[in-house]
């Protein structure tokens, strides 16, 4: 037996380099998240009052999504993460892996306004092992100081006659496929059907395809905005989180469009065999309370996820800015705007990237 | 070994007649014991000395290189993703002949809606619905979801005809092929991941076939790695082998203080190096600003020499040239300058003295520098996913990609275990080109 | 010094219009601070071997090195065959040459080593396999064609690396110490065969060595290099009778030294006063006059034990030590102050043993004595 947990610990270990895992002081809950303008949000709205209601000293610890570094500590049954802020594809993945510990939606609080959590909570963000906090959303933006006149639509985007220049993209098929199919005129509400069948498939690349040689691929969320101030990029596909903070916090002279935007949750999850498993209940019913919810949104432009937060959202916290048309789920903003289908990219992305490495290559 | 050395030492002897003599009445020491017996006694205590000296270095490669690499190569092979989840299932499946064209009976169905009814129930870490349903997505791309909405609803099937009641779930399910990839699936020992590895798949008639054109990927990407590391290997030899020459030919004080410089990026770390070169080559990087200040370009000509294979190639021909320094300069150092004037004595001109004497003599130098190129290129990873962009990637970066994000582990463990095999397939052409007995490092 | 001087001015009054090498007031420096070749003059006639020998850093490889051109003269010029050679690269000069370490290149066969002078000038195939076979025979391994030079024995190499520099016909090949890497024994046997392949093939040879044996076996003048400067140039029969200085007489063959002052000179013999008063007679070679100091050479197999009536110098000693060598007995004695006076007995029966302690008396002609420049204190 502990043969074989060695033998396991050695490939696990291969997932494990790039990870920062450290060891975790007892006691204290590691909560792990982004990094980054988004966990500095956390720490505000959340970690500070936890930590001053409860005495529970926090460790935050940042990583690049996904769920390889989950399935490596509970595998090796070596969990030292103990609350984890996960896109909702991955939450279902890691749940459907057994991976993540079950949550009791009935135990969550209840709204301010009284309404009960289960009804309190946006529709389709509550699942068996995960919470949303925050909807945010993949839009495009540019500067406007460099382009007076800028793109208005996700066709504009896509056009690279009436917009030359260089586009910044994120590197890999999901969110990128939606976007072309709704630059090449697909109704935000069909988009995931067209994009069932392989002519839809074969009609989103050829629409990447239109602007393939104009492209800068990015990875992590960071680097749009650097890339917009930096000149590299004329317009960038980003989290408009982290647009709006380029705006708000530095004055960057960037303009979000919010046309044909892909939006997505951020949900709280607890792997499976947390050593504080208790504690980070706890954070997570403390952090997803309808206050909470709504003291974030002053820091970042992400909708809270409970509905009665919505009504307390106020201004940036440091900048007379009204935060309620910076959120995703704000109505003009989703106008022509498409939910991000978990289970569509459950089943198909590892095809699609696939494709779209193929594609990249060629 | 003893045995050996005995019958050197009786060869050492000398005459014929003494050997035959020696293999009839075996020698005898003094105290009437076989000088044979004798001999292995008195060497087994240096021998068991010297393998108690090299056991922890033993222990050490066993431990992180011999069972690392062949938990990989296995892994490739073997993925129990299925039989974990469904075990009473991948066993009943055994029974259903796909040839015939009927879809698996009723008993095995039934099997199959309690495995999962009941997988779904005990929810153990890495024998999940899920587990099984990634497994299977990967050689049926979408089923994933119909496996864990049908797990869900598992428990509700009582009674058949079962598969009645699952395609009342999901018509996906009333599918012969389907069927025919869960059966390839849940046997623990597959060649899937080695075929997708290879741009092949199984088709809907179970024949091995290749991947849509549109879908290929590893061996195109392989391909482009071959080549590119053939390219830096070749510019690292072109812009090596005159510093190397200087090198080993200025006076030692001189060479060594060069050889600093030749090294220090050396002793740099990698991701520095890479990111320093992100920080040169950028479109508003170092370069492109000398040359638009110089009137070489204009402002909004500015090239792209990163995140792309230009900027792979830059910076990997800079990062390994130290590889192709290093055993070229030991080798040149050991020519004396004796040789070039003694072809000049002879009468050669200064090219043909080089091409004909000199040049030759460097071989060693230059096969032991380009095959630690060419393989440490092969394998390359942190600069290609730092500076590749979109073109410039190896395919150790869609290695990593797969053990990191998509964790498909088995695709992750084929492709390496074909770049290994690559890479033993060149040593072994190298070795009858070359030999590598001629290898010199130094 | 001044002897050194001399010897230089009579090179250059015996240079002729039919020396075949001639280097004029030659001077090198590699550093620009120090001359490793002071002003050299030196003449070669065309058939003539020629040994430039002498302590290492005297300077002689360097001279070789100008004359095969891998090191340009700082000042000077260099002549073969009357052709001002400077500006003339190596492989121009036509001149063979033998490497210290050989330089057989060693990823070339004999046979192939053999044919790389003879490939680059052009020659056919078939004329280069009848001329490496033809040198193989000269130098007696015509076995040997095909192997590499790493399979074949120092002497073997050896006489390869002999018979590459020659295949090509040079009028002149250099030797730089070439036989340094050999056993005693092998190295005795190479110095005959050199000198009779010179004999035979007439080629000039210019042969550089620091051992004295291999120099006076095989030249006919040697040159004996030190600090930069010939010291003396002549055969070996003279410079080992006749060294014209204090070096020479040193660095060749056996050599007893005395210091004493000129007291009076008379038809080329001059009366020395050794430091502890005995008077001696010596040959004046390289003395100003009366009242120089001056150290004199004496070799050891010229000293009588028990003289004859009238040897001219006749002096008193006490044996210090006896060394038995069969054909003849070494006696170091004190004689005039010095104690490591060395006198060669021949091992006759009719002469009576000689014991540690005792006094002798030896006699040695005034010819036999050369009065010399004076090196200091012994």
């Amino acid at each position: 037996m502990k043969l074989t947990k060695l033998l396991s610990g050695s490939a696990i270990g291969l997932a494990m380099i790039m990870s920062t895992t450290s060891a975790n002081a007892a006691g204290d809950l590691t909560v792990v998240s982004w990094g980054g303008a988004y966990t500095k949000s956390q720490v505000e709205a959340y970690h500070k009052p936890f930590i001053e209601k409860t005495g529970v000293n926090i460790k935050s610890e940042d990583y690049n999504g996904g769920i390889a570094e989950i399935k490596a500590q509970v595998e090796a049954g070596n969990v030292t993460w103990d609350i984890v802020d996960v896109e909702l594809s991955d939450a279902i993945r890691a749940c459907d892996e057994g991976l993540l510990e079950t949550i009791d939606h009935s135990t969550l609080p209840a709204g301010a306004n009284g309404k009960p959590a289960t009804e309190d909570f946006l529709p389709g963000t509550l699942y068996d092992c995960a919470v949303a906090n925050i909807v945010w959303s993949t839009i495009f933006a540019y500067d406007k100081s460099k382009t007076p006149n800028g793109p208005k639509t996700m066709a504009d985007f896509f056009d690279a006659a009436k917009f030359p220049g260089k586009r910044g993209l994120r590197k890999g098929a999901k969110v990128n496929l939606e976007f072309a199919l709704m630059a090449d005129g697909v109704a935000a509400k069909d988009v995931y059907d067209v994009l069932a069948t392989p002519e839809g498939v074969d009609r989103a690349f050829a629409k990447l395809d239109t602007i393939k040689g104009d492209v800068v691929w990015w990875e992590a969320g960071a680097q749009p905005p650097q890339m917009l101030a930096d000149g590299e990029v004329s317009y960038t596909t980003a989290y408009n989180g982290r647009i709006f903070n380029a705006v708000a916090g530095e004055g960057k002279p960037f303009e979000i469009v919010w046309d044909g935007q892909v939006w997505d949750l951020d949900l709280w999850v607890i792997p499976k065999g947390a050593k504080n498993k208790d504690t980070a209940l706890d954070f997570l019913k403390f952090s997803t309370s309808t206050e909470q919810l709504a003291a974030q949104a002053s820091y970042i432009s992400y909708g809270p996820a409970r509905a009665s937060s919505s009504p307390l959202v106020g201004k940036f916290h440091n900048a007379d800015i009204d935060m309620g048309p910076q959120m995703p789920t704000n109505p003009a903003n989703l106008t022509n705007a498409v939910q991000n289908n978990f289970e569509f990219w459950a089943d198909n992305a590892d095809q699609l990237n696939e494709r779209f490495n193929a594609w990249l290559a060629q | 070994m003893g045995k050996k050395m005995s019958d050197t030492a009786v060869n050492n002897m000398g005459t014929q007649a003494q050997k035959l003599a020696a293999e009839n009445n075996p020698l005898i020491t003094a105290d009437g014991i076989p000088l044979k017996q004798k001999l292995a006694k008195t060497t087994r205590k240096m021998k068991m000395r010297a393998l108690l000296l090299t056991m922890p270095l033993v222990l050490f490669i066993i431990v992180s290189f011999v069972i690392p690499i062949g938990q990989m190569l296995h892994r490739g092979f073997y993925n129990p993703a299925v039989s974990n989840v469904m075990p009473n299932f991948s066993i009943a499946i055994k029974d259903w002949d796909e040839t015939t064209g009927e879809m698996p009976s009723d008993e095995i169905l039934k099997v199959f809606v309690e495995d999962l009814a009941l997988a779904r129930k005990n929810r153990e870490v890495g024998k999940t619905v899920g587990n099984m349903a990634t497994r299977i997505n990967y050689e049926l791309p979408g089923s994933r979801s119909l496996f864990t909405k049908t797990a869900r609803r598992a428990d509700k099937i009582t009674e058949g005809p079962y598969l009645d009641e699952l395609i009342a779930i999901d018509k996906k399910w009333d599918n012969h092929n389907l069927w025919r990839t869960v059966k390839r699936a849940s046997n623990d020992y597959t060649i899937s991941f080695f075929l997708a590895a290879l741009d092949l798949k199984y088709d809907e008639n179970g024949e091995i076939s290749r991947a849509d054109p549109l879908y290929q990927i590893y061996v195109p990407i392989l391909m482009k790695t071959l080549m590119l590391s053939a390219l830096i290997t070749f510019l690292c030899f072109l812009i090596a082998y005159p510093v190397s020459y200087l090198l080993s030919t200025l006076p030692l004080r001189t060479s060594n203080l060069l050889m600093i410089l030749v090294l220090l990026p050396f002793w740099t770390s990698l991701l520095v190096r890479t990111s320093a070169w992100i920080a040169m080559l950028q479109t508003e990087g170092i370069i492109n600003d000398i040359m638009v200040y110089l009137g070489i370009i204009g402002d909004d000509g500015r090239i792209q020499m990163i995140y792309n294979q230009t900027g792979t190639v830059i910076s990997m021909v800079h990062i390994l040239l130290p590889f192709m320094i290093l055993p070229l300069y030991s080798v040149m150092k050991t020519i004396p300058p004796s040789y070039m004037r003694a072809a000049k004595s002879m009468g050669a001109t200064n090219s043909y003295a080089f091409r004909k004497v000199y040049f030759p003599q460097t071989i060693p130098g230059i096969a032991a520098g380009t095959l630690l190129v060419f393989i440490l290129a092969i394998g390359y990873y942190i600069t290609p996913a730092l500076v590749g962009g979109s073109d410039g990637i190896f395919i150790s970066n869609l290695i990593a990609d797969h053990i990191r994000k998509t964790l498909n582990w088995s695709l992750g463990s084929a492709l390496a275990a074909i770049l290994l095999v690559v890479v033993l397939i060149f040593y072994w052409m190298y070795n009858r080109l070359v030999g590598v007995d001629k290898l010199k490092f130094g | 010094m001044q002897g050194a001087e001399k010897n230089n001015m009579a090179v250059n009054k015996s240079a002729t219009d039919t020396s075949y090498v001639r280097f004029e007031n030659v001077q090198k420096s590699y550093d620009g601070e120090v001359l490793v070749v002071k002003d050299l003059n030196l003449d070669i006639q065309k058939g003539e071997f020629v040994t430039m020998l002498g302590p290492s850093g005297s300077g002689k490889s360097t001279c070789l090195m100008m004359l095969a051109g891998f090191e340009p003269a700082t000042h000077g010029e260099i002549f073969l065959d009357d052709r001002p050679i400077n500006t003339v690269p190596p492989h121009k000069r036509g001149i063979g040459m033998v490497f210290q370490n050989y330089a057989l290149f060693p990823h070339m066969t004999v046979a192939e080593n053999l044919a790389f002078p003879l490939e680059v000038r052009g020659m056919s195939r078939s004329d280069q396999e009848d001329r490496v076979k033809k040198i193989l025979d000269l130098v007696e391994l015509p076995q040997m064609a095909g192997r590499r030079p790493a399979q074949l024995s120092g002497g073997q190499q050896q006489r390869v690396a002999v018979a590459r520099a020659l295949v090509f016909e040079p009028d002149l090949v250099l030797m730089d110490e070439p036989l340094g890497a050999l056993d005693k024994q092998l190295r005795e046997q190479m110095q005959y065969e050199i000198k009779h392949i010179h004999e035979n093939l007439g080629v000039t040879v210019v042969y550089v060595t620091h051992d004295q044996t291999e120099a006076l076996t095989m030249s006919d003048r040697v040159a004996v290099f030190e600090d930069g400067v010939i010291q003396q140039l002549s055969s070996p029969e003279s410079l080992y009778e006749s060294p014209q200085n204090s070096f020479v007489a040193q660095f060749i063959g056996e050599n007893n030294k005395l210091n004493g002052v000129v007291e009076k000179v008379s038809k080329g013999i001059c009366q020395v006063r050794t430091d502890d008063g005995t008077l001696l007679h010596a040959e004046k070679v390289n003395v100003e006059g009366v009242g120089d100091k001056t150290t004199l050479s004496l070799r050891p197999e010229r000293i009588e034990l028990d003289p004859p009536k009238g040897t001219k110098n006749v002096v008193k000693g006490r044996v210090e030590e006896l060394i038995y060598l069969g054909d003849h007995i070494r006696v170091r004695m004190n004689v005039a102050g010095n104690s490591e006076f060395i006198v060669k007995v021949r091992n006759r029966a009719d002469k009576r043993p000689l014991k540690e302690g005792q006094d002798a008396k030896i006699g040695w002609l005034a010819e036999d004595c050369k009065a010399l420049d004076y090196v200091g204190q012994l």
